[in-house]
């Protein structure tokens, strides 16, 4: 007997999807990853959910896996994606054979395209440059990667599977040429931390593999002792303060930096950059690829020149190349998915590993291995992963009533419910009042109560779950609202460490957007925390030692205070 | 029209309207021009002088086994590594694994440089530049005369040269010179039992856990947290200052009988005073406090009489604890120094930004100011004088301007010294030695700004509070201490000037 018919590797978007489909064919799933669930490039993308549009030219069979897949995002997903539309732009000087080429690959790979006149694309989205000269209107959408990567491991976990965070696959276990299973180490890390103690190992057999670990999946195929030619390409994105735009803007160019501007929520995300490194953890994040997003992405919307910046993101591609095809530039690298059979290609049985793709695929990446485990196992049962909604889908009409029943505001009303799904009534409904923490977002206390339940201690978790500190403040006037929540189930250390780290975590990613407005709100940021709230130097951080006698205890006669507090 | 004053300070905050009382005071004519609220709105009303020694940088050092702090260190060395990340994609992972100790380099502060007891031994041995060391400790003690005389008996602190420990609203204490009477009640080094009170809705502050933190710092005292439902029906995101109304008005509200808030089952009874049915709310969770701390929104007018009540049902005495924005004991405080000003004479001009100025030399540079320029709706209105005082706050102020390529002052493009790079204007860690935070005006031993070659800008301009360099308030705990300190002494000199 083994633990688990299956263990998944690797919580990002593919493992969630494959662990969701194994589960809801009744195979028995266990899936492990090394930091909590989005934990790689699916925490760090660029949030586009492709029409296919942007591949209509390079590679169309990727751009037919697109359109199909956004369609069936929308149906099982739909509190997860903005159907925004997106435009291809092509300006003043740019190729008209590209923009031909575009419409007519757009066109053969089933793509619904519109052509709008230069003028018809400022109409629509009034902040792009006065030198557009045309636009394909495409449906692209915006895509909130992590709800969709939880709603998977959630259907997962409802169909009985076991989703373990905090849990590095540090060996791959094999019996001669068969993998048997996977040794983990739990970490205490932020995450849920109810799992096992740090440091703690553990085995876990199975009967097969999934090695879905994303760009480190080549790190995986050597503990299993099979070559996969992963070549991590880093990517970097801009946030911006405002939605300058609402729908994805591309420029109608072949292949290139700093060419999509993607609206989400209350943002604008510039990206991107595709340069190739050598560790998915360890990479230089440039300044150029910053200035470079900038500069580039403001010849198509200018105001994006001006706009204030909050913060800025890398993460890196898992390209992946069948041997001997060794491509120069990274660019040129197929954004394909590739299925290897480690017991076909490597005589190795129990193994199969998926890499490649993109986000918007990912779920019929899932089935493709879905299928081939499934065979694999000798389990006759059928995909129903397009058809069967996500958690929180259902029901996504009742919007208005649910802002009514809790008497919000509309606009927190309608980010709450936009962003619970169909849980926003068991997640709304309190005793309490329930105030808004986060300001910028308008998360509101039940919400960060209700992902502190899934996520303990970890308010990066949190933040992620709900959006709470992730707006124009960056936390500086929510990040200890929400440690407050921690307590008293949590004790007053416990929250402490919380807000450190969450607040430390908010600071890392301004870094990159350090001036005009940012850095001023950096400065009241820092005032807040070190000057009202003097964290800088807790004394319930030092070594106990503070002299409380030596200071002021107060003036020596206060007649008015002493008489209230005599007259009882 | 030609407007016309003797002397025409640029921003209201402390800084303003400190030097604009001092010019007043000797007889000059002041005009206060002001854009906007002020950092009052978010400060939290206490004063600090000089709570910790200079180096700011050893606050990482301290904690044991946090990292140091590498200052300068671009980001873009540490690599993906140390936890920077994502975004606003809804996305983002959170941390990573080996981000672990980064994490928490430099986040939390150690105190093993403790607080400061007498600010005024300490501040001789600031760095030579630091404001505070340009102004001398006499004009520092000086402000400090002004500031108690102008705000009589809102203030507690004067009778003392020591610092006060002030519990925050995080759970910490702060080193602090001159703090509202509100929060006398409130001090550290106290050791009278206390009951902190929070309110559901009030969402920066959490009695319960603020209570524990302080006992976590080693405070001389018993300290206990409620969590109370503040009376009557408002929204459960009414501000701040929507709660002190109803208690300077005393408005009367509903009361829940039988003690309990929450749920069904709570029979509704008669209205009660809004300070009565606090207290009321208060009283079963007393068990022996002598004292009773609340955030900071006992009344924003009426304030006294809000505590008196609440001390007199109570039975205990009651007090503040400061929060940020929005800061009603800050407000309280700009209301008091407006008063203080209109009484010495000095006109308010607001709502509008000054945008650029006239010389009287030919050529831009030359010569002195003349006149500043207001822009009100696109037309500009030159205001004349013989002295300015450029008061216009840091970075939160608007008084420090950044883009990616550079740090400038905006209205006389005064030279703001700063690294070039700007991957060198922060540290690392949250609360590192962050160049940023000193960004400002240099100033010669007179205040007036200096040029980038390190001449005086102009003969008739001073520069006073946030928008001067050289100083990181946050670490320090200095920032209305110097604001009082220079804004008297620029006050004081443009007077002296107007009548040389
Ligand atoms: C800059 C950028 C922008 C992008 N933008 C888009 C876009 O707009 N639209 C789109 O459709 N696609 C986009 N993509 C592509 C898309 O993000 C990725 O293809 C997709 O997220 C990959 O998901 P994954 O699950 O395969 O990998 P990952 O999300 O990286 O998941 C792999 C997981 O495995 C874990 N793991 C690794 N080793 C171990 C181990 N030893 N033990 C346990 N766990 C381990 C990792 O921690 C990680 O969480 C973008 C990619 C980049 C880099
Ligand atoms: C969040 C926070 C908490 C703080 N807490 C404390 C504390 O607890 N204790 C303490 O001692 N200090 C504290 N400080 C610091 C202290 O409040 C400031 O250092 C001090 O108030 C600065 O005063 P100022 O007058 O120099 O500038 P500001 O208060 O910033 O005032 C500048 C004024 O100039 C105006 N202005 C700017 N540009 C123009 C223009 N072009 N034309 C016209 N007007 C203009 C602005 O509108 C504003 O009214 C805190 C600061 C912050 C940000």
């Amino acid at each position: 007997m083994t633990d688990t018919e299956v263990v998944v590797v690797g919580g990002g978007s593919t493992g969630c999807g494959v662990a969701r489909d194994l589960a809801m064919r009744g195979v028995d799933v266990t899936l492990v990853e090394q930091g909590n669930l989005t934990h790689g490039t699916t925490g760090r993308m660029h949030g586009l959910l492709h029409s296919g549009g942007r591949y209509a030219v390079s590679d169309q069979s990727s751009a037919q896996e697109c359109i199909a897949e956004n369609r069936v995002l929308r149906d099982i997903a739909d509190h997860c994606v903005e159907m925004t539309g997106g435009q291809f732009v092509q300006l003043e000087g740019d190729p008209d054979e590209y923009f031909e080429e575009k419409l007519a690959g757009c066109r053969e790979c089933g793509i619904p395209v519109e052509v709008l006149s230069g003028q018809q694309a400022r109409e629509e989205e009034p902040y792009l440059t006065k030198s557009v000269k045309r636009a394909i209107r495409v449906p692209d959408g915006a895509v909130d990667p992590f709800r969709l990567c939880v709603a998977n491991a959630a259907s997962a976990e409802e169909h009985g599977a076991r989703i373990e965070t905090h849990a590095e696959v540090v060996a791959v276990l094999k019996n001669g040429t068969q993998v048997t299973g996977v040794e983990v180490r739990h970490d205490s890390g932020p995450g849920k931390r109810e799992h096992r103690r740090a440091g703690e190992r553990e085995t876990i057999t199975a009967d097969h593999v999934v090695n879905a670990a994303g760009a480190w999946a080549g790190q995986l195929g050597e503990m299993a002792g099979a070559d996969v030619a992963v070549r991590p390409s880093k990517g970097a994105m801009v946030v911006t303060n405002c939605r300058q735009v609402d729908t994805v803007i591309n420029r109608c160019r072949p292949k290139g930096d700093a060419d999509i501007v993607v609206p989400h929520e209350a943002t604008a995300i510039l990206g991107t950059t595709d340069v190739e490194v050598d560790d998915p953890e360890d990479y230089p994040e440039e300044q150029w690829e910053v200035d470079l997003l900038i500069d580039e992405l403001s010849k198509l919307v200018p105001i994006l020149g001006e706009a204030r910046t909050v913060r800025s993101f890398w993460g890196v591609r898992p390209l992946y190349e069948p041997p001997g095809a060794a491509t120069e530039d990274p660019t040129d690298i197929t954004r394909d998915y590739f299925l290897l059979d480690h017991a076909d290609r490597d005589d190795l049985a129990g193994l199969t590993t998926i890499v490649g793709g993109k986000f918007t695929t990912y779920r019929l990446m899932a089935e493709s291995v879905a299928d081939h485990v499934c065979g694999k196992l000798g389990v006759s049962a059928d995909c129903k992963t397009a058809d069967v909604p996500l958690p929180g889908s259902e029901d996504f009409s009742v919007l208005r009533e649910y802002m009514d029943e809790f008497g919000l505001r509309s606009p927190v009303g309608r980010r709450s419910v936009q962003r619970l799904g169909s849980r926003a009534d068991e997640v709304l409904t309190t005793d309490g009042p329930n105030p808004v923490l986060c300001d910028c977002e308008a998360v509101t206390r039940a919400e960060v109560r209700d992902a502190i339940e899934g996520s303990g201690t970890d308010l990066n978790a949190v933040r992620i779950r709900t959006r709470a500190s992730m707006g124009n403040c960056q936390g500086g006037f929510c990040c200890h609202r929400m440690a407050a929540e921690l307590h008293p189930e949590y004790d007053e250390s416990q929250s402490r460490e919380a807000l450190d780290e969450l607040f430390q975590e908010r600071w890392k990613g301004q870094r990159h957007a350090l001036w005009g407005e940012q850095l001023s709100q950096a400065a009241l940021n820092y005032a807040l925390h070190a000057t009202t709230m003097n964290r800088d130097r807790d004394p319930a951080e030092g070594d106990g030692t503070l002299d409380f006698g030596r200071f002021d205890s107060g003036a020596p006669n206060r007649p008015e205070e002493t008489e209230a507090r005599d007259g009882d | 029209m030609a407007i016309e004053d003797d002397v025409v300070v640029v921003g209201g905050g402390l800084a303003g309207m400190v030097a604009a009382l001092a010019a007043a005071r000797q007889g000059a004519g002041v005009r206060v021009l002001s854009h906007a609220d002020s950092t009052l709105q978010s400060a939290s009303g206490l004063v600090d002088v000089l709570g910790y020694p200079a180096a700011a940088g050893d606050r990482n050092a301290v904690a044991s086994g946090r990292g140091s702090e590498a200052v300068g260190e671009r980001p873009a060395e540490n690599g993906v590594g140390d936890g920077t990340t994502e975004n606003g994609v809804g996305d983002g992972t959170t941390e990573n694994g080996v981000g672990d100790e980064t994490t928490e380099n430099g986040v939390g502060g150690g105190t093993a440089c403790g607080p400061v007891a007498d600010p005024f031994d300490a501040i001789p041995d600031l760095p030579e530049r630091h404001p505070y060391r340009t102004v001398g400790v006499e004009t520092v003690r000086e402000a400090l005369a002004l500031f108690d005389e102008a705000t009589g008996n809102l203030y507690r602190g004067g009778h003392t040269d020591r610092n006060a420990l002030v519990p925050t609203h995080g759970g910490t204490v702060k080193p602090t010179a001159r703090y509202p009477a509100t929060v006398a009640e409130g001090l550290a080094s106290d050791d009278r039992p206390t009951l902190l009170v929070g309110f559901e809705t009030v969402t920066d502050f959490d009695a319960p856990l603020a209570a524990d933190h302080l006992r976590a710092a080693g405070v001389p005292f018993e300290v206990r947290g409620a969590t109370v439902r503040f009376p009557g029906e408002f929204r459960a995101d009414a501000a701040r200052t929507r709660l002190a109304d109803a208690l300077d008005a005393n408005e009367r509200v509903e009361r829940v009988r039988d003690g309990g808030g929450r749920g069904a089952g709570g029979s509704y009874s008669t209205t009660l005073p809004a300070r009565r049915a606090l207290a009321a709310a208060v009283e079963p969770h007393l068990d022996g406090a002598e004292r009773v701390g609340f955030p900071a929104l006992l009344g924003q007018h009426e304030t006294e009489a809000v505590l008196a009540d609440l001390e007199a049902e109570l039975g205990a005495a009651v007090f503040e604890v400061p929060t940020g924005s929005p800061s009603v004991p800050g407000m309280r405080l700009a209301g008091a120094l407006r008063r203080a000003c209109r009484e010495a004479g000095v006109r308010f001009t607001t709502g509008n930004p000054v945008v650029n100025y006239e010389t009287t030399g030919n050529g831009e540079q030359d010569g002195e100011i003349a006149a500043v320029r207001v822009d009100r709706n696109g037309a500009t209105v030159p205001f004349h004088a013989a002295e300015f005082v450029l008061a216009t706050g840091g970075l939160v102020g608007k008084g420090v301007d950044s883009d990616r390529e550079s740090v400038r002052e905006p209205i006389f493009d005064c030279h703001v010294p700063h690294p070039e790079d700007r991957y060198d204007w922060f540290a690392d860690g949250a609360f590192g030695d962050h160049p940023f935070a000193r960004f400002g005006v240099a100033v010669d031993d007179d205040l007036r700004p200096l040029d980038s070659a390190g001449d005086a800008t102009f003969p008739n301009l001073r520069a006073a509070g946030a928008v001067l360099g050289g100083y990181d308030f946050a670490a320090e705990k200095s920032g209305s201490g110097v604001s009082l300190a220079t804004g008297l002494a620029a006050g004081r000199a443009a007077a002296r000037e107007v009548f040389q």
